[in-house]
């Protein structure tokens, strides 16, 4: 059996940002990656751009071919690992062979998860997290066989979906059952933006809507039926209403779990040299000042580079996320981190600019004169800069003002209070 | 690590800087015809507030949130160099570097396809073309000893 000091289960961005902070302090000590997807390292939230055919799939990749080679990783690819032995410290695959750790980082990401539909044993759907889930619905597009898709779920993932599929000429109709779209990242104004930015385009959107039933002809989908009885005809049915944690090789293990394996701010687990980061993990929120589910891209990357510092020796904390998503849909930016509303029973000064004929919105929720959520529509410029505000938790009273100003920035704020490289460079 | 910093005590909000910036990244870099005939876009942009002004532009940061928080791996750090690089093959426009950017230094090129913009320290230029141009010596290329 091979032993590693380090030891990761995942290939993507969790598992990426271990190995890149690794090896900028430790060029010696062993790495292997362990995924069980076959691919070198690709970016999932390409999917979308991928199935549109805006970008190749030679651009899919996440890191340069040569990635593992030039890091002295051990890339174990297409292996799917069933336990954990926790007396040898080794990972057990599959097929019975075990590979060895010193240290392990669980970045094993998420799945999607998938409610039980009737009709759904009979006909087949789609989810999309994956670059396979990408290969099958190309190979369907590119065969012809289908022309019209009902999307379930109105979130990031679905409404990407749909934009993927719009520029293959599909119809499309997202299915949402709350009561806008994007409800977890946007409030109801800036959700119904964006709810017109897709109408436009000839998307239909049905919020308040589930699918109750799968429907079709001689094995093969034709419609669905909605919790109200409408019937939508389709050709196929993505299920896409977000994800959870890929956590089946900690489940009954002495490593905790909570709604997702439990970290501290070192990215440690319960056990010790068992770190977590990610899609899998419950995470740091500097928002909040609690962990929690943070299902990103960039939180699961850094969160990754933090766990891999700590690996190899190196104490660093995570306090760097919250929730915090940029998106673009048709061309139409939106971005938005912290809270989007005040949580029940907490007293927050709300700063908003609303101009529905540029289409343009911005929303800032202010506790204690910090900034503790911000949405920006359309005019998404520099939002960083407020990001930043956030995440040092400055009194913006000298400055409060100007937030909302078009070409807010750097020079609004007093110079003591601006971030410079110095004090960025100690914070990762 | 090379990289451009402002002194904003001299700074004159001329924008010298931006029209050298379009200047070097336009094709023919000839002022006239790059004015005249492409539609240049500076990499630096000037922040201005009453007689208060600087230049703003890509630290080229040590622990860059861009790079970390890219979706597709478009930023990248230059092993050699530790730059911020940006590759505009790779880059969708979903605007998540603009999110995390706590400079707020990175621009939005919506020209031909949407893709991030930011300062690339004009490869090939011994002084970037921004601290050449500069009248007031208010922009200056330091270099940084890294860890």
């Amino acid at each position: 059996m091979n032993r590693y000091k380090y030891l990761i289960i995942g290939n993507s961005a969790g598992g990426i940002g271990a190995v890149e902070a690794i090896r900028k302090v430790d060029n010696e000590g062993t790495i292997a990656v362990l995924s069980d997807e076959s691919y070198h390292t690709y970016s999932r939230p390409l999917i979308s751009y991928f199935l549109a055919d805006e970008i190749a799939y030679d651009k899919m990749f996440y890191r340069r071919s040569d990635f593992y080679e030039k890091r002295k990783v051990e890339a174990i690819l297409g292996k799917k690992a069933v336990k954990i032995d926790f007396d040898d410290k080794a990972i057990v695959l599959e097929d019975g062979s075990q590979v060895g750790f010193e240290s392990l980082l669980l970045s094993t990401g998420g799945e999607p998860f998938v409610p039980k539909i009737a009709g759904m044993e009979t006909y087949d759907y789609s989810t999309f997290t994956t670059l396979n889930d990408a290969l099958k619905l190309r190979d369907k597009l590119d065969n012809g066989s289908i022309k019209s898709a009902v999307i379930l779920g109105g979130g990031l993932i679905g409404l990407k979906a749909a934009e993927g599929l719009f520029a293959r000429g599909i119809n499309i109709t997202v299915v949402e059952l709350a009561n806008r779209i994007l409800s977890p990242v946007l409030d109801e104004t800036a959700a119904g933006l964006i709810q017109k930015v897709i109408e436009q385009k000839g998307i239909k959107v049905l919020p308040n809507h589930t699918i109750a039933e799968i429907v079709g002809e001689n094995g093969k989908v034709n419609g669905v039926l909605l919790d109200k009885g409408e019937r939508i005809d389709c050709d196929t049915v993505i299920v896409a209403i977000g994800v959870r944690p890929r956590i089946e090789l900690v489940k009954d293990t002495p490593i905790k779990i909570n709604r997702g394996i439990v970290v501290d701010k070192n990215m440690r687990t319960t056990v010790p040299n068992i770190y977590a980061c990610g899609d899998c993990a419950e995470v740091y929120d500097f928002i909040l000042d609690n962990y929690r589910l943070t299902p990103l891209w960039p939180t699961a990357h850094v969160g990754g580079r933090i766990a891999g510092f700590n690996m190899a020796g190196v104490e660093k904390e995570y306090v760097w996320g919250t929730g915090m998503n940029s998106v673009d849909f048709f061309g139409f930016p939106v971005i938005s981190a912290g809270f989007i509303n005040p949580p029940e029973g907490q007293e927050m000064e709300i700063l908003i600019k609303d101009d529905p004929e540029k289409m343009i919105y911005k929303k800032f929720l202010i506790k204690d004169n910090r900034i503790v959520g911000m949405i920006f529509v359309n005019e998404v410029d520099r939002a960083g800069v407020i990001l930043g505000l956030m995440r040092d938790k400055t009194d913006i009273t000298p400055f409060k003002n100007e937030i909302m100003l078009e070409d807010f920035g750097q020079i609004y704020i007093p110079e003591n209070l601006r971030r410079e490289s110095a004090a960025l460079e100690a914070r990762v | 690590m090379k990289r451009v910093v402002s002194n904003e005590e001299v700074c004159i909000g001329c924008r010298l800087c931006e029209v050298w910036c379009k200047v070097q990244h336009s094709k023919s870099k000839d002022i006239i015809k790059a004015f005249k005939k492409e539609t240049p876009m500076a990499r630096v942009h000037v922040e201005e507030r009453g007689a208060q002004s600087f230049a703003v532009q890509c630290r080229h940061c040590e622990e860059p949130d861009c790079v970390y928080s890219c979706i597709t791996g478009a930023m990248s750090i230059d092993e050699e160099t530790g730059q911020v690089m940006h590759d505009p093959e790779k880059c969708v426009g979903c605007w998540t570097c603009i999110m995390v950017c706590h400079r707020g230094a990175i621009l939005r090129d919506e020209r031909l396809r949407r893709i991030a913009s930011k300062c690339d320290l004009c490869p090939g230029l011994d002084i970037p073309a921004c601290v050449a141009h500069c009248p007031n010596e208010a922009l200056c290329l330091v270099e940084e000893k890294s860890e």
